[in-house]
């Protein structure tokens, strides 16, 4: 059996966690899911700007707290903090590892940025439009499997960073190399495949994003715990947590990360496997601990698909707040106004009632008075100027607006937009480098 | 006599471009048939309309005792580039739950 914990299912998620569980989860492996789609692209912008950069803002912190416990228990970290610099992200380890007299064999893995094998006549999925058509490409990250891990962890390498390898491979591929899975073992790569899914959000799996009072309580999301799978030779898993953690592992937890982002549960794609979810297995064998098997694999699709950042303009936002007697029919008016002196300028202009219909767009039964509401208003713009009109427009409501109107801001922030495309395999050759000391 | 699906089950959102992705898990899998017979694709459109543009796709997961709603056009262009206040659509979840069906 081997252990893997989940110690981040995203760039910006809690730190605590994954050193409660490097120190108390008796694991053999921790993995750090740090990147998101957009995550990359930006992480693209920054290297752009300085080459040393562009691996995760908050590697130095995780990797600060992580490494002494890493080492003193043995337990072998793979992660995609790397995003768009993984090989940078590794001499910043090195760095650190040195300062704190720390011997340490850490792989960078890379190959996933395809930037230069794009020659403008690939599709993008979304418009079925060519890729030339997109002006202002930044990045181009194929989501690279499980085998691109496997010769890093064959090295020995103690951390493991890479940029864009897909979700789950991270948590599949140390169960291929200790286990020694073919790849074209496809039952053991899909629910192998299918612990890793549920592993990738963390705390998701844990009682995270799950509370809701008086109907679905969970205790002490304060103090959340993250969880870990123990997987046993045909992928058949145990999720647990470290004792005395928050949150809860239960059936119901699990499905709802199980279905989590599945476009199709019958055909779930990743670059080691086409995964079906209509077979899993759920039982529930302890307090905390959930039981799954069963995924079933088909072959794995014969393309990858590649994440394309592109620079898409500014978005300028402005909001301000109405609240006591009329407060709705104050922010009506106030939008009103807004949408007269700007429709012209900014066709897409987005007039937003937060209180009321923001989040949903929309709102079900009936409109009860808000006791305050706040107007909330957005718009696209080519450049920074522009987009500042939005806030500045809605700060002036102010002196010519409706009575009352306070707590006004303004935002302007860049904007890069994401899309995809689809690559052959071999076009995406993906290699190792080692630096020790 | 009407229930709210927030009473017999709970739902989370996901969300892939500009689909949106929602669960359907019965607090009791006992009511797994009845979520199968009332919950349709057309049903849930009709509850959505002002949200989903697009076709709903239905998967059945008696595996999980589980709904799997696919629904295309959702998210006014999707994460990185929608004007939406939650450009994820991750609140999205407890807009369907807000549907009613006759038990």
């Amino acid at each position: 059996m081997i252990r893997i914990g989940s110690g981040a299912g995203f760039s910006g998620d809690r730190l605590e966690p994954a050193v409660i569980l490097a120190e108390k989860g008796e694991l053999d492996y921790l993995v750090l899911e740090c990147l998101a789609e957009r995550t990359i692209a930006l992480a693209q912008q920054r290297k752009n700007r300085d080459p040393n950069s562009g691996y995760d803002p908050l590697l130095e912190k995780r990797i600060d707290l992580l490494l002494p416990i890493l080492k003193e228990k043995k337990i072998r970290l793979i992660t995609n903090m790397g995003a768009a610099n993984p090989i940078g992200a590794a001499k910043k380890i090195m760095e650190m590892a040195k300062r704190k007299g720390i011997h340490i064999k850490v792989a960078a893995v890379t190959g996933d940025d395809v930037l230069e094998h794009l020659d403008g006549q690939q599709e993008v999925l979304e418009t079925g439009k060519p890729l030339s058509k997109l002006s202002n490409l930044l990045s181009a990250n194929a989501y690279i499997g499980a085998d691109a891990l496997l010769p890093a962890l064959e090295s020995d390498a103690e951390i493991i960073i890479a940029g864009r390898v897909a979700d789950p491979s991270l948590f599949l591929a140390p169960m291929i190399y200790h286990y020694g899975w073919s790849v074209d073992d496809l039952d053991k790569i899909a629910q192998g495949t299918v612990v890793g899914h549920l592993l990738e959000c963390a705390g998701q799996l844990t009682g995270g994003y799950f509370a809701d009072p008086r109907k679905k309580e969970v205790p002490d999301l304060a103090r959340l715990g993250f969880p870990f799978a123990d997987v046993g030779p045909d992928g058949t898993a145990v999720i647990g947590k470290v004792e005395g953690t928050g949150g809860f592992i239960n059936l119901a937890t699990v499905k709802e990360q199980l279905l989590y982002e599945a476009t199709d549960p019958t055909g779930y794609l990743t670059p080691d496997i086409t995964a079906d979810f209509t077979t899993v297995r759920l039982r529930e064998i302890g307090s905390n601990q959930v039981e799954v098997s069963g995924g079933r694999g088909r072959p794995k699709p014969a393309t990858l698909k590649v994440s394309l950042g592109y620079h898409t303009g500014y978005v300028g936002e402005g909001e301000i707040s109405y609240a006591g007697p009329n407060a709705y029919s104050r922010a009506v008016l106030a939008g009103e106004i807004i949408q007269e002196r700007l429709k012209d300028q900014f066709p897409d202009l987005r007039i937003d009632h937060i209180g009321v219909s923001s989040v949903h767009r929309t709102y079900f039964g009936e409109l009860r008075e808000p006791y305050e509401i706040r107007l909330r208003v957005a718009a696209n713009a080519t450049d920074s100027e522009n987009a500042a009109i939005i806030g500045e427009e809605v700060e002036a409501l102010y002196t010519n607006g409706p009575a009352g109107g306070g707590g006004a801001r303004k935002y302007v922030r860049e904007v890069i937009g994401i899309v995809s495309t689809l690559i052959p395999r071999e076009k995406v050759q993906t290699q190792i480098s080692i630096q020790e000391c | 006599m009407k229930k709210k699906l927030y009473d017999l089950a709970h739902s989370r959102a996901g969300d892939k471009g500009n689909t949106l992705i929602l669960s359907l898990i019965p607090y009791d899998e006992a009511d797994y048939p009845l979520l199968c017979e009332k919950v349709t694709p057309d049903a849930v459109k009709h509850h959505l309309k002002e949200i989903v543009l697009g076709e709903i796709i239905r998967y059945e997961m008696p595996n999980l005792a589980s709904l799997q709603f696919v629904c295309h056009q959702a998210l006014l262009g999707g994460v990185t580039t929608s004007l939406s206040m939650d450009t994820h659509g991750k609140s999205l979840s407890y807009a369907f739950l807000q549907m009613e069906i006759e038990v």
